[in-house]
């Protein structure tokens, strides 16, 4: 149990030690590494409560794959952090007000009596128990129709995306394939007969 | 093997969308229209299936996920055919600004496929999915004339504002499901009835819910990005957002704070009280000093979104069915106001000032008379079915004993009254600026005529709608 604990203190520091540097540091690209961080201490956050499948998923999906993308992202977009910080002086002390009264508020309501009202449900499963089957059942049957949704969510995101960014422009060289293959070779070929001459 | 009669018509609507998206890559350019015509098509029939499907008690489908009742048939009819009526307003302005593309149709499509799934969502992941499924495409169509700065500006500060509303709704749904051990609606206005003394996180939870349902709906203090919106997204955008999703907004404050939460009645009606008051002053008062049009109507919109809560306050049926008729009475209005600016809209030129309306009774009486029937029903000047309307959510919360909350809408409505009446003060006293031929097409014509003669209708025999209203959240 003591083991746990650590366990858990020591990851929970750390998860909230990178997420403020993620909003705190200056450079971009330093900030997405500890967001990454933050997410690989939240995965074993989960495993530690027998999440095992989402810990995983959570490293392989966030860290592995969107963060990365994310990153080159912030590489290409030489962002210009002069303008962007151009405002920061004069919303901060709003913004500090604004978090500190959150954050006093949400202490005095979430006492530690009061959240151990919140329902304690920690089963602890036996080892051979499949979390993963488990997760495969739930999501299509009890949650198909929020899953589909979800679905139809991603496929508004794509056809969004693509509504607002594509653009064909006028000089570019693009083929048309139905053009190629019907072309013919009296097209192409212009045969001009040239009189011979003869050199004196 | 599930029960997946209740879910057709949002089957066949996804099914139809997916058709569009593909058939409209092998049209030309110049056979737009017909993704039109399917669209309208898939609409109406959609409105026929919700009808077919109707049931007359709760019937609850796909694992506790989804709900059909008396409600949502009321609610999705509504939705699909105000819908249809949005996109024929909106098509000649599309076809004139070159934004008649197949993905606005589409996105339109989802965003109704959203509404649909908020108003029959029996768990607060169906809500929540719902509601995101509605604002990502919305965010999307306000930014769809993306050459324009001012529409990607407001498509922007929709999408971060829209973000933070979100939040701010998943945390109150985890605080409350941490309480009450389910997302299910039912299971959690059954866990809340029992005797012992409910937790403090619950009012915690419920604070953040109504913020994020505060946000959606644009009541003061959550409403600064209303006039932004509606000012810089495209007339035909703003006549969509302004119109259909507001059923659905009505869909959601029932659906969580009703069907969910109504044993924390107590918790919720000082923070919407609160909500009332502030959108009914702040509405009224700022839509005076606005010039141009869009603006106006929507602080005028935040005015009518306090009324529209005003009825739920009463926490009982009448109060219920009451802002249910005001809601709906307030998207037929809307999509009317809207019309009349699209039908002036005529290419490389944008009805957007309260000046573009001067002088319209000597351009076309036919249009100033309806636009007058609007303009009073928005007021809530009888015989019109705005007074109605108002009339049904101050009674109920006055037959509740808040009398003073009556007062102040009432006084602030009437505070209103005069940007309305200046606007009818502008059509018939002052002489046009712009003297040119208002060019409509037939269609359009005949959907604006019916808009306004409806609203006159409704006002003078209200009993049909006020009844369906009624039965469908159970009294009567």
């Amino acid at each position: 149990m003591i083991f746990e604990y650590i366990i858990f203190y020591l990851f929970s520091g750390i998860l909230l030690l990178s997420s403020t540097m993620v909003v705190v540091v200056r450079n971009p690209v330093f900030a997405a590494l500890f967001l990454v961080l933050s997410f690989f201490t939240a995965a074993i956050l989960w495993v530690t409560m027998q999440a095992e499948f989402l810990g995983i998923v959570l490293v392989l999906v966030y860290v592995g794959a969107v963060m990365v993308l994310f990153l080159f992202v912030i590489m290409m977009l030489n962002l210009e952090l002069s303008k962007l910080k151009q405002f920061y002086h004069r919303y901060m002390p709003i913004g500090l007000l604004v978090a500190v009264t959150m954050a006093v508020e949400l202490i005095i309501v979430l006492t530690p009596e009061k959240l151990s009202q919140l329902q304690q449900s920690q089963v602890s499963h036996p080892a051979e128990y499949n979390n993963t089957a488990e997760l495969g059942r739930q999501l299509y049957t009890d949650y198909m129709y929020p899953f589909e949704i979800a679905a139809v969510i991603l496929l508004v995101a794509i056809i969004a995306a693509i509504v607002l960014t594509m653009r064909r422009r006028p000089g570019t060289k693009h083929q048309d394939p139905g053009k190629q293959v019907l072309v013919q070779a009296k097209d192409r070929v212009k045969v001009v007969s040239i009189d011979v001459e003869r050199r004196d | 093997m599930p029960n997946f009669i209740p879910v057709l018509p949002e089957i066949f609507l996804l099914s139809m969308t997916c058709l569009i998206l593909v058939a409209d890559l092998y049209l030309g350019k110049d056979r737009k229209g017909i993704v039109y015509l399917l669209t309208q098509v898939t609409l109406v029939v959609t409105a026929i299936i919700v009808w077919a499907v109707k049931s007359t008690e709760k019937e609850v489908v796909m694992w506790g996920q989804f709900v059909n009742d008396p409600m949502s048939t009321l609610l999705n009819v509504f939705i699909c055919l105000c819908a249809a009526i949005v996109f024929i307003y909106s098509k000649d302005y599309l076809e004139d600004r070159e934004m008649n593309k197949g993905e606005y149709y589409v996105l339109g499509l989802f965003a109704i496929l959203g509404m649909m799934v908020m108003v029959s969502a029996h768990t607060m992941l169906s809500v929540y999915m719902g509601l995101e499924l509605l604002s990502l495409s919305m965010y999307a169509m306000v930014a769809f004339n993306r050459d324009n700065a001012a529409s990607s500006e407001a498509a922007v500060k929709y999408f971060v504002l829209g973000a933070i509303a979100s939040s701010m709704l998943l945390y109150g749904m985890s605080l409350i499901y941490g309480v009450t051990g389910s997302l299910n609606l039912a299971e959690i206005a059954q866990a809340l009835t029992q005797p012992q003394e409910l937790p403090t996180i619950l009012s915690l939870g419920v604070v953040f819910i109504v913020v994020g349902i505060a946000f959606k709906l644009g009541a003061v203090p959550f409403h600064m990005w209303v006039p932004d919106v509606y000012q810089g997204a495209p007339t035909a955008v703003t006549l969509f957002i302004g119109s259909v999703p507001k059923i659905a907004a009505f869909a959601l404050v029932m659906r969580l704070l009703v069907d969910g939460m109504s044993a924390l009645a107590t918790d919720w009606q000082p923070m919407l009280m609160l909500l009332v008051v502030a959108s009914v002053a702040i509405g009224n008062v700022v839509a005076i000093a606005q010039t141009n049009i869009k603006r106006m109507l929507a602080y005028s919109t935040i005015s009518h979104i306090g009324f529209l809560l005003l009825g739920v306050i009463a926490a009982n049926e009448a109060g219920y069915s009451a802002s249910m008729f005001y809601t709906i009475v307030y998207t037929l209005m809307t999509m009317g106001v809207f019309g009349l600016l699209l039908i002036l809209s005529r290419k490389g030129f944008e009805a957007e000032n309260i000046n573009d309306l001067k002088g319209l009774n000597d351009r076309n009486p036919w249009y100033a008379l309806l636009m007058l029937i609007l303009m009073f029903s928005m007021a809530g000047v009888p015989p019109t079915v705005g007074f109605y309307a108002k009339f049904a959510v101050l009674q109920a919360v006055i037959n509740e004993g808040f009398v003073w909350l009556a007062i102040v809408a009432v006084l602030f409505s009437v505070i209103g009254a005069f940007y309305y009446l200046r606007i009818i003060k502008m059509m018939y006293f002052d002489a046009p600026e712009d003297t040119s031929e208002i060019s409509v097409k037939l269609d359009t014509h005949v959907v604006f005529s019916l808009n306004g003669l409806v609203i006159l209708m409704l006002g003078l025999f209200p009993e049909k709608l006020i009844i369906w209203c009624q039965n469908s959240i159970g009294i009567g």
